[in-house]
């Protein structure tokens, strides 16, 4: 092991991450050359995945406040107001390299992380969700990454006792070396009972909490601001390992003292550990840490400064206590049978300040440490647009029946629920919309609120526009939350993308950002929490742009809530919104001809909100029966689902003549939602569509055991069911080879 | 009824199961902590939650199994005293030696959680009167150990003294390994003691006793132990 003094040399600073000119600006920071501890400090608080260095300059242009935002992006998590006296908490959070090393503990660890989160703002957690990218089947790692993502999410969130409630699974080629695994976590807590980073007060103890320090998951933030090369797997040791027994102790005793008024700032442990939680707490009250490192309680022998202010261990918080209540929270910590070691104190000097074995390892200033690291306005540019694709020039190459079930046997629009049914998703029980709909909905304690969540993007759309794909994303998450009935309250949004030094890459991030930025302004639906992921190469191979939107909505009565499946027979079939049979960049076009091609459809913002308030109000007054939104897949496909939900077919009327049939039924133009609606109630429903300007149009009627077109070969519901359900688990079991 | 729910570190449903004893018996139960030696005077009924005791390091149930308060709890059954484990409790009670038996790994080596249904096989218990015999409920399970497992000879008891009270079926009550997601013998689902005053199960009763979350059909275990109880009083 290094020595603290050993002299730094370049090919140190670049093992750190850090680039020459990066190195100068802190020698000219602190006025001399770093200590060994000190390279590691910087190291940790200034690469990409702490610092936001690339991203800064463009995040800023996200709107983040409304009535309703208690709490925006920089703390913790976000937090907003759902009335009652209570507050929803909730951020999502990337653990994509980590999980592409080791699956099972990078995916778990992650949402251990964003659990922490939460929690450690004083709520508790009712429900996380995440979002999955993964590699092409084929890809010979895809299987075993999903197998292993998949059961250390269940592993975590199982034992932790949080239900899993919603999510998506995508598999695309250009994840093959990349996996994403996005985890969101929720939490409920008292308005008046929120707690922050920021210390306050000269001399207070600073509090170590949780589990023991050890020699994981040093450099894991560095490691995660980096792109892959051919020797990814000899990063594990810098994946951390989950230890959800001990967080689900961590939780129960930080709410307990939580409750008895001891705290007045907490941070968690995630990435760079020590290192940034002290900093932050230091430097969000103004004031000065001074560790002492011989306290921190270790797992392992022979520990340096160097390492423990750059391991991740998991579980672990700091906190600053009230004095006069140190006593009172220590016997509860103990009760739970977790680690409590006062390892610090705040000081006036603003100077973070890291004592080991009665020698300084290192002496910076605390408010710069963050506030000085780079801040890149990096170029990028911006793609062309591509072109629209003209539904005339695309041949159908099969009949309406067979594509509708060839698409619903395809990895992306099959059923999920191998994936689902690991995670326990009715703990709680509060799960009112369980995994399969739109959003799951959740009551809120004895309700009758309750919270709609869901997780949304759509990366082919960014990839060939992002900013079209950026507005998409966040309407599609709008949309998901109104098709049930709730109304969109705020998102946190998971950017991920490639390496941000190359421009184009860069232009996809700008653009989705922007287009984020455009869609939440319209929708009024502010960002309140985030994380951004770049780096997501390997050899040079970036993935599609990603940025994944979680939403949380509130419905007044959970009892209100709308489903996707079809309630009775003779109910009329409405679709809210217009059909142009829009095939660019549809799973159509994609699957079934093979061509990644054309503009995405695009989002009017306006017609977005007109036709959701319009859908919600057909929810809310009890006029809509079952409510489905329009995405990926369709018309057709979103129809079979709300036909498989419930077991009632389905008869439909022909394509309209103008549209191509294929175009009709596959096309995925925007803001649309199938609704089903009591026969007698029709002509009242398509009279205040006209009245609203909102356009709706009849399809067909539910009834019978199958899903027919007229004048096409009927499709049983069993028979589609079956199709539906059955790739994932085969291709899990290594029964589909070609995929 | 005056019910006490145990609580052991790294336990997770006793929430669930304190808000149903609540919502059905008017009641709120007392929380029990592991480290306690005795009961709250006046227990009438002892619900072992389920959850991750102990992270199920070890085996699950096993470390809950040896807490104080068990000690409590096996005089509490020695004196006739209702006992009820669900998921984890049911792990736990087999580990502490109040059931027979062990629970495995799911036979398909992953956590399941989806609902299942259970067919009633007797309704004269303490905690089946709120059901008629042969009858169908749906209920959640949520594990990757409930996979019932006992010697020949054990089992044999088992269906001999009609021990078994829960099984996996069909949703028209038939016996097929298809409807038996963990791989349970005998589609056991749930077991009594000898003296019938301990349960065991997997399913999660106490997730489905409103319309609106799933269903209630749980409602009727519940239900019914409160009704034995205000007899019995």
């Amino acid at each position: 092991m290094l020595r603290n003094d050993t002299p730094i040399t370049p090919e140190l600073v670049a093992e750190h991450g850090l680039k020459a000119d990066e190195y100068d600006r802190i020698v000219k920071l602190i006025g001399r050359a770093p200590s060994l501890t000190e390279l590691g400090i910087f190291s940790a608080m200034w690469n990409e995945h702490c610092s936001y260095k690339s991203s800064k300059v463009h995040l800023r242009g996200l709107p983040t406040k409304a009535p309703w935002v208690i709490q925006g992006p920089g703390e913790n998590a976000g937090v907003i107001d759902i009335g009652d006296g209570l507050a929803c908490v909730f951020k999502m959070e990337s653990h994509n390299h980590p999980s592409y090393i080791e699956p099972y503990q990078g995916a778990a660890t992650g949402v251990g992380g964003i659990l922490r989160d939460v929690f450690t703002m004083g709520a508790r957690p009712i429900a996380c969700l995440n979002a999955l990218s993964f590699g092409a089947p084929e890809h010979p790692k895809t299987r075993h990454l999903v197998a292993g993502v998949v059961a250390g999410i269940g592993g975590y969130g199982n034992s932790f006792g949080v239900p899993t409630v919603a999510g998506s699974v995508r598999f695309h080629s250009r994840y093959d070396g990349n996996c994403l695994v996005n985890a969101m976590a929720v939490g409920i807590a008292r308005t008046d009972q929120i707690f922050y980073a920021a210390a306050s007060g000269v001399g207070m103890p600073i509090v170590y909490l949780g589990s023991k320090t050890g020699r994981d998951g040093i450099h894991g933030a560095t490691m995660a601001s980096a792109e892959f090369g051919a020797n990814a797997e000899e990063k594990r040791p810098t994946v951390q390992v989950g230890d959800p027994f001990s967080e689900k102790l961590l939780l129960e005793a930080c709410l307990e003292i939580m409750a008895k008024g001891c705290v007045i700032a907490i941070q968690d442990m995630g990435a760079a550990g020590l290192t940034s939680s002290a900093t932050e707490m230091g430097a969000k009250g103004e004031l000065g840490v001074t560790l002492d490192l011989d306290k921190v309680p270790c797992r392992e022998e022979g520990m340096t400064a160097y390492e423990m202010m750059l391991s991740e261990s998991q579980e672990r918080m700091l906190m600053v206590l009230k004095p006069e209540k140190e006593k009172e929270a220590e016997a509860i910590f103990r009760k739970w049978g977790l680690d409590f070691a006062v390892v610090g104190e705040t000081t006036p000097s603003k100077r973070f300040i890291v004592k080991h074995r009665g020698e300084v390892m290192a002496d910076l200033p605390i408010t710069e440490l963050g506030s000085e690291a780079p801040e890149y306005k990096r170029p990028f540019v911006t793609g062309i647009k591509l072109a629209e694709v003209d539904a005339a020039n695309v041949t159908p190459p099969h009949a309406t029946p067979e594509a509708l079930e060839l698409l619903l046997a395809t990895p992306d629009l099959c059923s999920k629920r191998w994936v689902w049914e690991q995670y326990d998703h009715v703990i709680g029980g509060n799960t009112v919309q369980r995994p399969g709909g739109d959003a799951a909905v959740v009551r809120v304690e004895e309700g009758p609120k309750a919270l709609a969540l869901t997780t949304d993007v759509t990366p082919r759309y960014c990839e060939a526009d992002p900013f079209e794909g950026g507005k998409q994303a966040v309407a599609e998450c709008w949309r998901n939350l109104t098709a049930v009935g709730a109304r969109p309250l705020a998102i946190t949004d998971n950017l991920n993308f490639g390496n941000p030094e190359k421009p184009d890459i860069m232009g996809q991030f700008v653009g989705c950002v922007r287009g984020i930025a455009e869609a939440c302004k319209a929708l009024d639906f502010p960002v309140v929490s985030g994380n951004v992921s770049l780096y997501n190469e390997t050899h040079g191979r970036a993935i599609l742009p990603t940025p994944s939107i979680g939403g949380v909505g509130l419905l007044d009565n959970f009892e209100q809530s709308a489903s996707i499946a079809f309630k009775h027979e003779g109910e009329a079939i409405l679709v809210v919104g217009e059909t142009t049979g829009w095939l660019g960049q549809s799973m159509y076009l994609r699957e079934l001809c093979a061509r990644e091609e054309g503009a995405p459809p695009p989002v009017d913002l306006t017609e977005e909100r007109e036709n959701g308030e319009f859908v919600r109000s057909l929810i809310l007054d009890g006029t809509a029966s079952a409510v489905h939104d329009v995405s990926d897949g369709g018309l057709l496909v979103a129809i079979a689902e709300m036909a498989m939900a419930s077991h009632i077919g389905a008869a439909l009327d022909a394509a309209p003549d103008d549209t191509p049939a294929h175009a009709f039924w596959f096309g995925e133009d925007q803001a649309r939602y199938v609704v089903t609606v009591p026969a007698a109630k029709v002509d009242a429903v398509l009279e205040r569509g006209r009245a609203a300007s909102v356009p709706v149009w009849r399809l067909g009627v539910t009834g019978g055991k199958a899903l027919s077109v007229a004048g096409e070969r009927p499709l049983a519901v069993a028979g589609l069911r079956g199709t539906f359900e059955a790739w994932l688990p085969a291709y899990m079991a290594g029964e589909v080879t070609n995929a | 009824m005056k019910a006490a729910v145990l609580v052991f570190p790294g336990i997770n449903r006793e929430r669930d199961m304190a808000r149903t004893l609540r919502l059905v018996s008017g009641t709120a139960p007392a929380m029990v902590w592991h480290a306690e030696t005795e009961l709250p005077k006046g227990t009438d009924l002892v619900v072992v939650p389920g959850g991750f005791s102990y992270g199920d390091y070890l085996r699950c149930g096993a470390i809950a199994a040896r807490s104080p308060i068990m000690t409590a709890v096996h005089d509490f059954a020695e004196r006739g005293g209702l006992v009820l484990g669900v998921c984890n409790g049911f792990q736990i009670l087999c580990e502490a030696g109040l059931l027979p038996g062990v629970l495995m790994r799911n036979s398909q080596l992953k956590f399941i959680c989806r609902d299942v249904y259970l067919r009633v096989e007797r309704s004269d218990t303490p905690f089946t009167r709120g059901y008629n015999a042969g009858q169908v409920i749906k209920v959640p399970v949520a594990h990757g150990e409930g996979n019932y497992i006992a010697d020949g000879e054990t089992v044999a008891r088992l269906e001999g003294d009609g021990r078994v009270i829960f099984r996996y079926s069909s949703p028209d009550g038939m016996i097929d390994p298809n409807w038996n997601h963990n791989g349970a013998m005998n589609a056991i689902a749930g077991i009594l003691n000898a003296r019938g005053n301990v349960l065991g199960m997997m399913p999660h009763p106490e997730n489905h006793v409103e319309a609106s979350i799933g269903s209630t059909d749980g409602r009727g275990l519940f239900a019914g132990l409160v009704d034995h109880l205000a007899k019995a009083a």
